[in-house]
């Protein structure tokens, strides 16, 4: 835990969306879409909230961070590298041979990585056994666990979520980047999710609906459920807006996974600098 | 050999209880199936290390995975066929991908379930998760067996996939046999033809290797316990001092134990193996020994193939 204001939280966030922009622009390859829907609370956790150590990344004590929706890795890459668990220069070897910047996050190859994920629904079980683990052993760490609302539809998370409501995984917190969309097109057209939200609630979640680009409401939100020991897990429902910052990407699907060119790199980089001069 | 029977399962049971009192990052994640997988000492006597996350699979490899990340070592506990092809996509990314450390520990294998029908007999599972990098696939042949492979891959790092039986199986050790994963026993020498065998079947090729030998056939008996790591000196004795080898295995005969070593054969050439197991069909609900039979697997087929091979 940092005491970053919100406003040095917002700057941070914008900062990390030039480094995604760079990064995939220079692999050109990658997912920029959900990498930018879900750069705000990812911001807030590794600048504020979370309890980690770059220079002893496997500590311990250390809160956990399970992105589940392993395929926006250039996000925590980015903060990775900002928070100093390897230099920035690395980021430049985003998804090339023998980087530890694997195209899906690889904990073998990269600091900072708690559990390597890249096939969808699997994170949320993972997260589950650490919270289990944490309790067994009586420590304070917690997890963070980041789910797609597209996601959401593969079974084995409804399976993990059963789990942590069993063990009263209090120190569980699962965000869902609902931003809408998922590779094929709008999640309501591809499986409608339906109330998803209410769907983590019926399990046992304690569930806040927020908006997911208003870090206040994420910051307000995380200092509201450090406060809670109830034995519930806890959802963070991010509304998000898929490519949130590009006006070209935002609420695109094809955005999805491609890189942008030249050109499109160039206006990307001008709109994030435009937005850290207008944040002051 | 005896004629004591015990099923391996039950090894698997007295011995987890022993290795979670001496170690209490051991645990057991089970899903349901713990009764029948012989997991009910364990979870009286050791609560506190023991997790049953329902019927749920897939979440069961997650959780095992996410605890292996925190030091411990959990044994995931169910049927062979849910414990390889359920979960077998789980077991690719968060299990063998990083190389956690998380035993896959199956009862119900091959097809020792046999009144359960084709549904719960597994016949695919040592293959399929042999062919995943950083996987160990071991299937003990007796209860010593068994007590002594759950104790080694319990002190070995990293992913294993332990298979045993339902039913009760001859005993062919005493609790002084010594086992190191990836490492065959010889049980029996001979010049004339070999044997190699895995779990439920050593104790069928031991008895055709008696028969042989009452006829003057001479067998060289493996128990290949586990088939990934191969012991690959073992296949090679084998391909020099007979140049014949025959696998049983009660598993498909397409990617267990038979095309394992026949890989290492067809490399070295001059050897001609036999593989005898399951002849890629499907079982049906009928007593074990039948659906042994209907696929072969028997002294007498293995007899008449040892002589054929021996050329007596």
């Amino acid at each position: 835990m940092k005491n970053t204001t919100v406003k040095e939280l917002r700057r941070q966030c914008i900062e990390l969306k030039k480094k995604v922009i760079h990064m995939i622009y220079k692999a050109q390859s990658g997912h920029p879409g959900g990498s930018l829907s879900a750069a705000d609370f990812v911001t807030a956790l590794y600048f504020r909230e979370m309890n980690v150590d770059p220079k002893n990344p496997r500590w311990e004590d250390r809160d956990r961070f399970v992105l589940s929706k392993g395929h926006v890795c250039p996000i925590q890459y980015a903060a990775l590298a900002a928070r100093g668990f390897f230099d920035e220069s690395v980021l430049e070897t985003l998804r090339k041979e023998d980087s530890i910047l694997q195209g899906h996050p690889d904990m073998k190859k990269c600091p900072g990585i708690d559990i390597s994920t890249g096939s969808l629904g699997q994170g949320l079980a993972c997260g589950v056994g650490m919270g289990i683990a944490a309790k067994k052993d009586k420590k304070d760490y917690r997890v963070f666990v980041v789910v797609g609302d597209g996601e959401c539809q593969e079974g084995e998370i409804w399976e993990a979520a059963q789990t942590a409501n069993k063990y009263q995984l209090d120190n569980l917190i699962v965000f869902v980047d609902n931003n809408n969309l998922q590779l094929d097109g709008i999640t309501d057209e591809v499986m409608p999710n339906l109330n998803l939200g209410k769907k983590f609630e019926v399990f046992g979640f304690e569930t806040y609906n927020i908006d997911g680009h208003d870090m206040q409401q994420i910051v307000d939100t995380l200092d509201r459920i450090r406060m809670t020991k109830n034995g519930k897990p806890k959802c963070i429902f991010a509304n998000t807006v898929k490519g949130k910052g590009i006006s070209y990407m935002e609420n695109e699907c094809g955005w999805h996974g491609v890189a942008p060119n030249d050109e499109q790199y160039a206006q990307a980089m001008k709109e994030l600098d435009e937005q850290l001069a207008s944040c002051g | 050999m005896s004629e004591v029977k015990k099923a391996t399962r039950d090894g698997f049971g007295d011995e987890i209880v022993e290795l979670g009192k001496k170690d209490n990052d051991i645990y057991v994640v089970d899903v349901d199936i713990g009764k029948s997988c012989k997991t009910g000492q364990f979870r009286a006597e050791l609560p506190e290390q023991y997790l049953n996350v329902g019927i749920a699979e897939q979440n069961a490899a997650g959780v095992a995975a996410g605890l292996a990340t925190c030091g411990k070592i959990p044994f995931v506990v169910t049927y062979a066929v849910f414990g390889s092809l359920r979960m077998c996509e789980m077991i690719r990314q968060e299990i063998c991908y990083p190389k956690l450390n998380v035993k896959i520990a199956c009862s119900h294998g091959g097809v020792t379930p046999a009144n359960d029908g084709a549904s719960h007999q597994s016949i695919e599972d040592m293959g399929v998760l042999r062919t995943i990098p950083n996987m160990t696939v071991i299937m003990p042949a007796d209860y010593y067996a068994a007590r002594k492979l759950v104790k080694a891959a319990a002190e070995f790092d990293g992913p294993v996939y332990l298979r045993f039986t339902r039913d009760a199986v001859p005993v062919i050790y005493d609790e002084n046999a010594e086992f190191e994963i990836g490492k065959a026993n010889k049980l029996r020498e001979g010049s004339d033809v070999s044997i190699i065998a895995n779990g439920d079947t050593v104790s069928i090729a031991l008895k055709a290797a008696q028969e042989l030998a009452a006829q003057g056939v001479e067998a060289k008996v493996f128990d290949m316990h586990t088939i990934k790591p191969l012991d690959k000196d073992a296949v090679m004795e084998c391909i020099r001092d007979t140049g014949k080898i025959i696998t049983v295995e009660d598993h498909n005969i397409m990617n267990g134990l038979g095309s394992a070593v026949s890989e290492i054969a067809a490399e070295e050439g001059n050897t001609v193996v036999r593989r005898i197991g399951i002849q890629d069909q499907f079982g049906q609900s009928a007593p074990y020994e039948r659906l042994l039979a209907i696929n072969g697997i028997t002294v007498e087929h293995i007899v008449e193939t040892a002589k054929k091979l021996a050329g007596k």
